[in-house]
């Protein structure tokens, strides 16, 4: 019998799910098989697809994916992963996963591999586990990997840390030029996409985005005229509904990966992936260790004394760490 | 980090009546478990395929069309193919007696008739995953 970590390289399915699994339990035996598995990594295309809840994020991961499969825009045919986010009820601690609903074209394609995911209270619309099941699904062979973000509001722009490319997906009528100059989900967009465009007010919601990301392109250009080519977001009119728009989507995925490739940011952002992959790590780590019944004990203490206002919480947490 | 019970709640053939499976699918939700639901009109093979990616514990499958002797053997089959006969495959619906005894022979570890409380299904399927 081949260990794991081989049949996962062999495009073992089972043995593939089975270690994603591991990784969102974060069982002990799995950390060796990430370490066999890790130098056949990095080289799929890790695509971030994120938005509002409702604007049709899954609806379009099913269309982009069933697109690129097939290779029709993009040369040849690929192994497409997804990796689809849900929230966990912060009461029950239990997820209901509702994004195959959209993706039922995709289920029983031997080219594509669908990961439902619970955020399990990680923050940011991801969950924790993602990093590393982007990691396997990368070293199985899956050249294109999607992630599906929670339905998004302002700040969850953690995805862009692991994404190569980000999608983010808005529908009509959501919100004024306002909502649209304000920081946040709309800055890490790469492509930005104007779904639902088969409703009437998505012409107005691509216009005010595009003249947005217009001002915002002018004063870049003035705070650094050197720089080398930079990339212009495109905004794309979609209809996951009706598959208006997805050749352009493709396209300008396809764009943006080429742009990333030719300009050496593709080696920037992969690195920067690793950097933000090393943090968490460092962070669980002390976390866990802190998580140690006899650290429990001292964090007991440190509590009782800030409860009775006798110690500061800071005061307490400086001296832990020196 | 506390192992979660995932479960896949699917509705196989054509009838278009979901809310017994929805029912469930919440239940389990508010017992803790991960609920991957798929929704309506799945053939076996997409059933199979949904439990192999997702790698559930248990799979449900809720049946009103009255064809679960032609779907629910298929999709036994399918499952033991894909290696996951330790699955805990549960069934729900109209299933007449004597067919639920057949089902169970195959393997199927429960059969759930109209009226069964949520209650009782979330405790089956916790204790088959504590197996």
């Amino acid at each position: 019998m081949a260990d794991p970590a081989n049949k996962v390289l062999k495009g073992d399915r089972l043995a593939l799910s089975r270690l994603i699994t591991d990784i969102e339990n974060d069982s002990q035996d799995h950390h060796t098989i990430l370490d066999q598995l890790f130098p056949h990594s990095g080289k799929a295309h890790i695509i971030g697809v994120t938005g509002p809840s409702g604007s049709g994020k899954s609806t379009l991961v099913n269309r982009l994916a069933l697109n690129l499969v097939d290779g029709k825009n993009r040369g040849s045919s690929h192994k497409i992963g997804v990796i689809a986010v849900d929230p966990t009820s912060p009461f029950s601690g239990g997820a209901l996963l509702g994004d195959r609903v959209r993706m039922r074209d995709l289920t029983s394609n031997p080219d594509i591999f669908i990961r439902s995911m619970a955020s399990r209270g990680a923050l940011g619309g991801i969950a924790r586990a993602v990093d590393s099941t982007a990691l396997v699904m990368d070293a199985a062979g899956f050249e294109i990997i999607l992630i599906e973000t929670v339905g998004a509001g302002q700040s969850e722009v953690e995805i862009a840390r692991l994404a190569h490319t980000t999608i983010v997906v808005e529908a009509p009528g959501l919100g004024d030029d306002i909502q649209a100059t304000k920081a946040g989900i709309l800055e890490i967009a790469d492509v930005l996409v104007v779904n639902k465009s088969d409703k009437p007010a998505a012409d107005g919601t691509a216009q005010t985005l595009t003249a947005m990301l217009s001002v915002g392109e002018e004063l870049r250009a003035q705070s650094n005229k050197n720089s080398r080519t930079t990339w212009q977001v495109p905004v794309i009119k979609t209809s996951a509904l009706n598959g208006d728009g997805i050749d352009d989507l493709v396209a300008a995925v396809n764009a943006h990966h080429t742009f990333l490739q030719e300009g050496g940011e593709w080696k920037i952002r992969s690195t920067e992936r690793l950097r933000a992959l090393l943090e968490r790590l460092v962070r669980d780590s002390l976390y866990d260790v802190w998580n140690d019944p006899p650290n429990q004990v001292k964090m007991e203490e440190i509590f009782r004394l800030a409860a009775e206002h006798k110690r500061s919480p800071y005061q307490s947490v400086r001296d832990l760490f020196k | 980090m506390e192992k979660k019970i995932r479960v896949l709640i699917a509705k196989p053939g054509l009838d278009g009546h979901d809310r017994g499976a929805k029912v469930i699918a919440r239940a389990l939700r508010d017992a803790g478990m991960e609920v991957i639901y798929t929704g309506l009109r799945q053939t076996p093979d997409m059933i199979a395929s949904a439990a192999l990616q997702e790698d559930v514990d248990a799979v449900g499958l809720s049946i009103l069309s009255g064809a679960h002797m032609t779907l629910v053997p298929r999709i036994l089959k399918l499952l033991k193919n894909n290696g996951q006969d330790s699955v805990w495959v549960f069934v729900g619906g109209i299933i007449p007696e004597k067919d639920g005894k057949t089902l169970s022979d195959m393997g199927v570890r429960a059969v759930y008739g109209p009226g069964t409380s949520t209650t009782r299904v979330v405790e089956d399927v916790r204790a088959a995953a504590a197996e």
